[in-house]
Parts: structure tokens; sequence; C-alpha cells
């Protein structure tokens, strides 16, 4: 008596489900449409078109108040900053033995200023380790100032946990050398103005 | 600095006060335990401003007016484009 009740019971369900199954897909694909719609929705409002450009604009801030005034009107102006090597050694006469150049998320750059020629590319990041599948990125300015004390304060350290490349693996070489040509352009002038203010005063 | 979002004040205090150094500690450790790493600017002897890196609250220049906390850096793995 059992086996015939309990084999028409699950024939009952097989029945039933196969009844209710088109509008159970139906109702399941509009859930997940609506649910698609609502998650793209929620990104458009999150979405705030400013607030990287004031990211960028507490960045120069903090970068201006961290670096020499030459430092940041060369920044400023041309784009990228110039530190010479070795990093913490007092100028002496003539052009340093080396430099770097760093540019926003682009490789340190290293260069001979007597001659210009390129040395190496200095590949670093700062990625959000708390987001080790993918972060955003530290604002232009923000970077230019990590890779700038990093390398400030310790030089082999940064060099050190850098994938080094031959120049011209990321940073186009006619650009470095169209940089550098700027960066001697701007110095001259700079200089030259110093001067006359020097005499005028 | 964020990723993302650039500076934020993390916490602000006077050194002096033991209530308050004892809050900037407890920022700095969590910061260093996040993987941030920790510089001071200073002033170097030519003149030149710099930055000088610090792994533990007590090398921190008592008279500094503040501590910039940056993802550790690693080495770039970008692919090439120009």
């Amino acid at each position: 008596m059992a086996l015939p009740l309990g084999t028409a019971a699950v024939l009952l369900l097989v029945l039933f489900f196969e009844l209710v199954r088109p509008r159970l897909s139906r109702t399941f694909t509009r859930a997940r449409v609506a649910i698609a719609r609502a998650h793209r929705m929620h990104a458009v409002e999150s979405y705030d078109p400013g607030r990287e450009r004031r990211a960028e604009q507490r960045a120069r801030a903090l970068l201006r108040s961290c670096v020499d005034d030459r430092d940041w009107d060369m920044y400023s102006e041309l784009g990228f900053l110039r530190v010479n090597g070795p990093v913490g050694a007092s100028a002496g006469e003539g052009p340093a033995p080396y430099a770097y150049l760093i540019y926003p998320h682009k490789p340190i750059v290293a260069y001979v200023p007597a001659t210009g020629e390129l040395l190496n590319e200095y590949c670093i990041t700062f990625p959000d380790h708390t987001k080790p599948f993918g972060s955003s990125r530290l604002p232009h300015s923000d970077d230019v100032l990590a890779k700038w004390m990093a390398i400030t304060a310790d030089e082999r350290r940064l060099i050190g946990e850098a994938n080094m490349h031959l120049p011209g693996r990321q940073v186009d070489p006619a650009r470095i050398r169209r940089d550098l040509a700027r960066l001697a352009r701007w110095e001259r002038e700079r200089s030259e103005r110093e001067l006359g203010g020097a005499r005028a005063a | 600095m964020k990723p993302g979002h650039g500076e934020i004040v993390l916490a602000e205090g006077d050194v002096d006060v033991p209530e308050e150094e004892q809050e900037l500690i407890e920022a700095f450790r969590r910061e260093l335990d996040a993987g941030m790493w920790a510089a001071v600017p200073t002033e170097g002897l030519a003149g030149r401003r710099e930055a000088e890196l610090v792994k533990s609250f007590d090398e921190v220049p008592r008279d500094a007016e503040r501590v910039i906390f940056f993802p550790r850096a690693a080495g770039g793995a970008a692919p090439a484009g120009r």
C-alpha cells in the first residue's frame, strides 16, 4: 500500500514541477535582470566624477608641501621630477654622476646628466595590499611623491624593490630625450631669471 | 595616501599629551601592520628637502609635523606601452 502511494506522490510532484517550471524559470530570469539593473543603477549613482580630481588636487598640495620650491616648479611646469644621485651625497662640482626622472605612473628612468645617456628603467608601483585582486591607483602626484620619498629616504631599497629594465621598455627614449632638453632649457631660463632678479636687487 | 582617494588624515594629536600620543602610536601601528611604509619629510644637511622612512614610532622625530603613510613599493610589471 505504501509503495503505490509513494510512487503516486513522486509522480504528482514531478508533474507539478513540470507544470510550474516555465513560470519559475521566467520568475528567476526576471529577478536576475532586476538584480543586475539594480547593481548598474547603484554603480552609476555611486560614481563621483569629481572624486579623482579632488584627490589629485589634494595630492598636488601634499607634494608641494614636501619638496623644494624648485622641484615643485619643475614638476608643475614639466610634469616630472629629477632627483640627482647618489641621493644624500652633497652636491659637488659639476653634474651628478647619475640622476633619476620620476614620472607619474611610469617607471623611474636613470640617466647620466653629463652625456644624456639613458641607463635603466626601474618599474615600481604602490599597490593597495589590502586589495590583492586589483585596486585603484594613487593619484598622479601621490605616485610621484611616494617615489620621491622612497628614493630620497632609501635609494638602494627602492631600486632593490623595482624591476629593472633597459631603457625604452615602457617610456619612449625619444620622449625622455625631449624631456631632458626641456629640463635643460627650463634650468637655463630659471638661472637667468634668478640672476636677473639678483642684479635688480 | 590611499589608492583611489589620495590623502586621508588618520590621526592628529600632540605627542606631549599622553592620551593623544597613545592614539598616534596606535594609528601608526595600524598602518604599518596593514603593510604601509611611513615617511617623515625632513630637511637634509645641504638644506634640500628629503624624506626619512621610519619603522617604529620611536624613530619619528619628536618635532615632526606629520608622518605620511603610503603603500609599500613593489616591482611593477605593467605591460609595455608609451
